[in-house]
């Protein structure tokens, strides 16, 4: 299907804006596309990894012989096998990097952290063995007093995780460690002066729960190493240079000694850019002098991998009668896991970011605790921060007197606005994306009995990064492109597609692959919303160049100087006095003639892409509560976002729904939750419960373009601002519906009943 | 132990396999017979990547042995194409873009179809619930229902 639904009559564009099959299709819905765990080699091992079952144990010992006897054992890792790592923080896209954690956190060392921490680990020849050696490797734990509760982490006298951890960003420093690894703070204006200012004051303290990314391909990889130290990797990531440039830190191996492919991946949402299994795979690998294919399962998924953090928030909103903000602060307080990192900044950022205000305050802790290391999950940070105060706004706009949508636009953030957190916004699209909501026929269409309507909006930066792409030009005019950022929602479909554009060729002449790590130059992950921005961009370029060169050929053929030749409708051909002395060369002619001239055609683009431009989401939720069970769910919902331009507006519309889902679900069904032994009690989708079809409406999405001046297409990262706003819908739609602000995620049936009694008891309930 | 010798047919064809007794459907399809487009999201029976059709009944492979295969039919992914043309339901999702990272969307497509074999004509209501057994973590279900309502719709001639 290569319809063009989107076209206005004479749009300037063929491809832009259509909504093609995407290339990478068919293999999806036939079963031909090869995921991480699809891959089989030859005497190919299978690994398995030790988890700890204490969430805070020091390792007295390790005594793997036993296991080492097994008949079918061929090799086992411990922290003996991993170089230890300085402490030194690298920043890592929207998050930072310390390689001392990584390494411990991929194989415990002087103590485990959390439930699930990796120990050990075998390669053997069937999973049955590798089982059975798991049990024989003996561990002597000292077991140590635990903290979960990340406001309990912050008490004086809480179990310590790092005897060493001494709070940054505070002055004077302190004298002693404690689990608060570092406050950050930032701001303009003079918050107590805005809110002597305020007609109207909430503040407000919210909680939420860790939730888990919830991808349905487990971590899966394949890794064989040479007798002389070569290796090949095949692995499920957001992005296989970053997990080259770890595996070849924590083993100490070149760089270039290793090669890593990407995979299908089987989603990731931030809890694919960074490494579990890998390096342990090779590590056996090299050990074993065989193939290792490790594959988690979803038990070891929830224990040990992502999730994003849980957090307490205090946010107080000030504002004057006549509807605008003269005041906002809010203090973050987020769980990293075991090991610093929360993405608490990322956080503080996103907070107050679309509203435009002069006194702002902003001040974050991040706080290690005994649950695994938490991993970007779709804007990491932002919609933990922004429930918190799209709830309040929704508070302080109704003490006003306005209507949500209203009391937004009297604050929005537009071009020119200084946030918070530095940067002043180039065209940006609040503005427009609060009119549309006002505009649709949902905000007008009137509620049934026992549901709530609610109203949010949410932000996210998006970023750029490093990037490669080449595009060859084949020997039949046919073009080979490939990009370095794993492709997890249609990337190569957008890719193509621009390349299309630039090249005026039919879509189906262009096949576009994911290269590994020997194919081009050094590529970020697929994260932070970059990759439609940042490999559109080189492909753009890329397919510039190749039109440059393309020129230079014929005008050789020609003997006609470099800018007396163009590139126009799909052909090289003489522009200006010249034109009509030659016949046009397509593409496919060029290609003939590119040996005779200098060789094969290939354009190529290395770049760090800057001016990435944030999005700006609206969404609007109807909510219906069962007064009987405190049963809350969506009956309608509607996404409106800012997409700078849409290229595949399908997939486009997809994050916009993808990310209200999972919104959704952080809303209302999932939590991690923790016995008093401090192990994880509901490691499977049974009991950690993502949105099912039946619990969801049609997810309607509006597209509004406001395009970056700073892409060739105008192009804005989309994948992650649509997680921001639901929280906040969610909440906000069961406060009308019930009269009661919920302050703690997420709004299960028990708690929302409870609730409801109370309020019925003092006369405040609606239903 | 002595593996189990067990003949069945998959996708029409007779196979024969030797697998351990512990050894599920999903392993033997995946690792024996070389069908990785079966998918394994959690093999607790939870998320329906690994949904197949046995005489046709839809299952989740992961929660049946190899053994219990024996001289049973079996549908997979791979055989719902005919040659080069697609099952509607195939050249549904791709039209709706009913798929993003598409590592679910084999089981859905194993379970829709057994839907449409049961019920040619089936609500939204009735997609939603049927599929309620197969997760899909990136698309939020809207064009995943949309493709199969409208691949129903065609089958039907409508």
């Amino acid at each position: 299907m290569q319809e063009k639904v989107k076209d206005a009559p004479g749009s300037e564009f063929q491809w832009i804006g259509t909504r093609p099959v995407r290339p990478d299709g068919v293999d999806k819905v036939t079963g031909r596309a090869k995921f991480g765990a699809d891959l089989a080699m030859p005497g190919q091992l299978v690994g398995k990894v030790l988890r700890s079952p204490h969430p805070h144990a020091r390792i007295k010992s390790i005594d793997a012989s036993a296991a080492l006897a097994l008949p079918g054992v061929k090799a086992v890792v411990t922290r003996d096998d991993f170089m230890d790592q300085p402490s030194e923080f690298i920043p890592a896209g929207e998050m930072m990097i310390n390689y001392r954690d990584v390494v411990r956190n991929v194989m415990a060392r002087e103590k485990v952290l959390y439930d699930g921490h990796p120990v050990a680990a075998v390669a053997a020849t069937s999973a049955s063995i590798a089982r059975r050696a798991l049990k024989l490797i003996k561990v002597d734990y000292e077991v140590l007093p635990h903290v979960i509760d990340v406001v309990e982490a912050m008490q004086p006298g809480a179990p310590l995780l790092h005897d060493d951890m001494i709070t940054a960003g505070v002055e004077p420093a302190p004298k002693t460690p404690s689990n608060v690894a570092k406050r950050i703070e930032f701001g303009m204006g003079d918050v107590a002066a805005g809110f002597k200012q305020a007609d109207v004051v909430i503040e407000r303290v919210f909680t939420t729960k860790p939730v888990h990314q919830g991808y349905i391909e487990p971590h899966a990889c394949i890794a064989s190493v040479s007798e002389d130290g070569q290796a090949e990797l095949w692995v499920s990531t957001q992005g296989h240079w970053i997990v080259r440039t770890h595996c070849a830190r924590l083993l100490g191996w070149d760089v270039a000694k290793i090669r890593v492919t990407a995979a299908e991946i089987g989603g990731g949402f931030g809890g694919k850019t960074v490494v579990y299994l890998e390096p342990v795979a090779l590590a056996l690998a090299r050990k074993s002098g065989r193939p290792v294919k490790m594959v988690m399962t979803r038990e070891e998924v929830f224990r040990a991998s992502g999730p994003t953090s849980g957090a307490h928030v205090r946010v107080k909103i000030g504002a004057r009668k006549d509807g605008r903000i003269v005041a906002a602060e809010a203090e973050l307080k987020y769980q990293a896991g075991a090991f610093q990192g929360s993405p608490v900044q990322p956080g503080a950022m996103c907070a107050f970011a679309p509203y435009d205000l002069e006194n702002v305050k902003v001040v974050g802790y991040d706080v290690v605790s005994n649950r695994p290391k938490v991993a970007a999950y779709r804007a990491p940070g932002g919609p933990i921060a922004e429930f918190a105060v799209e709830s309040v706004i929704d508070e302080v706009a109704a003490k006003t007197g306005m209507s949500g949508i209203d009391f937004r636009l009297r604050n929005a953030a537009r071009q020119g606005t200084k946030a918070a957190y530095g940067p002043k916004f180039g065209p940006i699209g609040m503005v427009e994306t609060l009119e549309a909501a006002k505009a649709h026929a949902h905000w007008r269409t009137p509620l049934a009995k026992n549901q709530g309507r609610g109203v949010a909006s949410g932000f996210w930066f998006n970023i750029g990064g490093e990037t490669s792409v080449s595009l060859s030009l084949n020997e039949d005019g046919t073009l080979s492109l490939t990009a370095g950022t794993p492709d997890i929602g249609g990337l190569r479909a957008s890719l193509c597609m621009m390349a299309a554009e630039e090249l005026r060729v039919p879509l189906d002449k262009i096949r576009v692959q994911i290269g590994d790590t020997g194919q081009l130059g050094y590529n970020f992950l697929t994260g932070g919303s970059r990759s439609t921005f940042s490999s559109g961009m080189a492909t753009v370029e890329a397919a510039r160049d190749v039109i440059k060169q393309a020129c230079k050929r014929a005008a050789q053929l020609w003997e006609l100087p470099e800018d007396a030749v163009e590139y126009k409708d799909g052909a090289v051909r003489p522009a200006g006095p010249n034109a009509g002395k030659h016949a046009p060369m397509s593409l496919k002619d060029v290609a003939g003639i590119a040996g005779k001239t200098g060789g094969p055609i290939v354009g190529y683009a290395r770049l760090n892409a800057h001016g990435a431009a944030p999005s700006f989401a609206t969404h609007i939720a109807d909510v219906e509560v069962d007064p009987e069970t405190g049963r809350a769910w969506v009956v309608r919902y509607t996404a409106i976002q800012d997409a700078g331009r849409a290229i595949h507006p399908s997939y486009v519309e997809g994050q916009y729904q993808g990310g209200a889902a999972q919104g959704i679900g952080w809303a209302l069904n999932e939590e991690y939750v923790y016995g008093d032994d401090g192990r994880l009690q509901n490691p499977g989708f049974l009991d950690y419960r993502v949105p099912v079809a039946s619990d969801l409406p049609m997810i309607d999405t509006v597209i509004v373009e406001v395009p970056n001046p700073r892409h060739p297409y105008g192009v804005r990262g989309v994948g992650e601002t649509p997680i921001c706003p639901p929280m906040a819908a969610v909440a906000n739609a069961v406060a009308d519906a019930t009269g009661i602000r919920f302050t703690e995620l997420p709004l299960s049936p028990p708690r929302v009943l409870k609730a409801l009694g109370e309020a019925r008891g003092n006369g405040q309930a609606k239903i | 132990m002595a593996k189990h010798h067990v003949t069945a047919t998959v996708n029409g064809d007779a196979v024969e396999f030797l697998c351990e007794t512990d050894e599920t459907l999903l392993d033997v399809l995946r690792n024996q017979l070389g069908l990785t487009g079966t998918k394994e999201g959690c093999a607790t029976g939870d998320c329906g990547a690994c949904s197949v059709t046995v005489d046709g009944c839809l299952v989740c492979s992961c929660l049946m042995l190899g053994v219990e295969a024996n001289g049973k039919s079996i549908a997979t992914i791979e055989g719902m194409a005919h040659g080069e043309e697609l099952h509607p339901l195939q050249r549904k999702f791709l039209e709706h873009a009913a798929l993003q990272c598409g590592v679910c969307t084999p089981g859905f497509l194993v379970a829709a179809k057994a839907l449409l074999e049961k019920k040619p004509d089936p609500s939204e209501t009735e997609v939603r619930y049927w599929l309620a057994g197969n997760l899909c973590r990136c698309t939020g279900y809207d064009k995943i229902v949309r493709a199969v309502l409208d691949a129903a719709a065609e089958m039907r001639g409508a």
